[in-house]
């Protein structure tokens, strides 16, 4: 299992690891600084932090020595020739290449550009193929002005396959490294809209998309209205019907069981907290038939926390899990969430957490 | 010779500051550093070359009108400030 995280928070970036004592978290970055989202890459070991200053914008820096020194490298920009050539607002998702593909790194941002980098992020290029989809004159902002890629997944069989997901925008695929894309998404409803647009694909507000590595078709979506499983790449989606509140960001698909998989319930959209104050997770093991509602070590009363989209992760194994909120308290689950423990009540509002 | 100071935020990033630059205008002052300073610039304008919605500058103890700060007119001895405008939290 894995003893080690990153989180990246509204005043920083910290580990949390555990030791003799137990857990413990360290700011070990960016004292003061919203970090939007942070990446180890296990190919060449760096550390990337997004970063977003209050005044001075978004900026993009590297650890090649597990976060005791940084270089700012370049950040990702619209070209002057992109369509409409938006300022960038905001660095949401940070990925790697995938297989066989070390050097390359992903990038989704506010406006929804995705760049890509070949050279550990020293430059970055706009997939303007994706950009140009006649479809993004549809596309809008869910939580933010514009709309934003929140979720990148190389298929692991085949890097050059890769899959992203939008708010509000839809899913997408591409088949060849960003040359050309399809927008996927049969299945899913969208109450938001009036009703004949409501299964448009490119309209969607998938919060989050995760995929199971060990069977890469097996993918799970927390959506804005309800949670979806599909097993076919993300064509065809299902609606799953778990015994509580289906409304929620986060999503954690296990690594080795693509039946098994976890979301954190909150009220639907005009309330977004725990019902009664209540904290759980809820988890399935037979691919969304039955669900088991996981509440030992969470709180149980006057909790507020809210689990934003990268604010969830499960280790490789699929035995530990972590998530971190929207008050500033991180948890760690075991047994595969069965038995969580607080590490820290009060760190700044938690954007993303991820094992390394 | 235009000075050109810097708010303690940006402290790290140009610890030489202030820098003493040529220029007619504010933007080409600013340029002028810029060649000097490169890290600097995505700092104080955006992408498109905008100066940042929430940076403000300050000439002679002026604070200048976004829009229009680029294109100030600025004598040899003006002293310019960069600063964080607190619209930007």
């Amino acid at each position: 299992m894995s003893d080690r995280l990153l989180l990246a928070t509204r005043k920083g970036l910290f580990t949390v690891e555990r030791g003799r004592a137990g857990w413990t978290s360290n700011l070990i970055g960016f004292a003061g600084i919203p970090v939007t989202n942070a990446l180890r890459d296990n190919d060449r070991g760096a550390i990337y932090a997004a970063l977003k200053h209050g005044h001075f914008g978004p900026k993009l820096h590297r650890s090649d020595d597990r976060g005791r020194t940084w270089h700012e490298i370049a950040a990702p920009a619209f070209p002057a020739d992109a369509a409409g050539a938006p300022s960038l607002f905001q660095i949401w998702t940070i990925e790697g290449g995938g297989r066989g593909r070390p050097d390359r790194i992903w990038i989704g941002a506010i406006p929804a550009g995705l760049f890509r980098s070949d050279d550990r992020g020293e430059s970055w290029q706009l997939v303007s193929s994706l950009w140009n989809v006649p479809e993004r004159a549809r596309w809008f902002g869910g939580g933010y002005d514009a709309a934003g890629i929140h979720s990148i997944s190389p298929d692991p069989r085949d890097a050059d396959r890769v899959f992203v997901a939008i708010s509000c925008g839809g899913v997408w695929e591409t088949r060849d490294s960003g040359a050309s894309w399809s927008v996927l998404g049969k299945g899913l409803f969208a109450p938001y809209v009036p009703p004949e647009q409501a299964e448009d694909s490119a309209i969607q507000d998938p919060h989050r998309v995760v995929r199971c590595p060990a069977d890469p078709d097996v993918m799970w979506m927390q959506h804005h209205a309800g949670i979806y499983r599909s097993t076919d790449a993300g064509a065809h989606w299902t609606r799953l019907s778990p015994p509580t509140d289906d409304f929620g960001f986060a999503v954690a698909a296990h690594p080795r069981d693509a039946q098994t998989a976890w979301f954190v319930p909150a009220i639907k959209d005009e309330i977004r907290m725990p019902r009664d104050g209540a904290l759980g997770v809820t988890r399935t093991s037979d691919g969304g038939k039955t669900w088991d509602i996981m509440r030992e070590g969470l709180p149980q009363r006057g909790a507020y926390d809210l689990i934003y989209r990268h604010g969830f992760d499960v280790d490789e194994r699929g035995e530990r899990l972590a998530m971190g909120s929207t008050t500033g308290a991180l948890w760690i689950g075991d047994n595969g969430g069965e038995s969580w423990q607080l590490v820290n009540a009060h760190l700044p509002p938690i954007y993303g957490v991820c094992f390394v | 010779m235009a000075e050109v100071h810097f708010t303690t935020h940006l402290r790290t990033l140009v610890p030489g500051a202030p820098f003493n630059v040529a220029g007619a205008t504010v933007g080409e002052a600013l340029e002028s550093l810029f060649g000097n300073e490169p890290h600097v610039r995505g700092y104080v304008l955006d992408d498109r070359g905008v100066l940042r919605k929430h940076v403000c500058i300050f000439a002679d103890g002026e604070r200048l009108a976004h829009e229009a700060a680029l294109s100030r007119r600025i004598g040899p001895n003006t002293k310019l400030y960069v600063m964080q405008a607190l619209s930007g939290g």
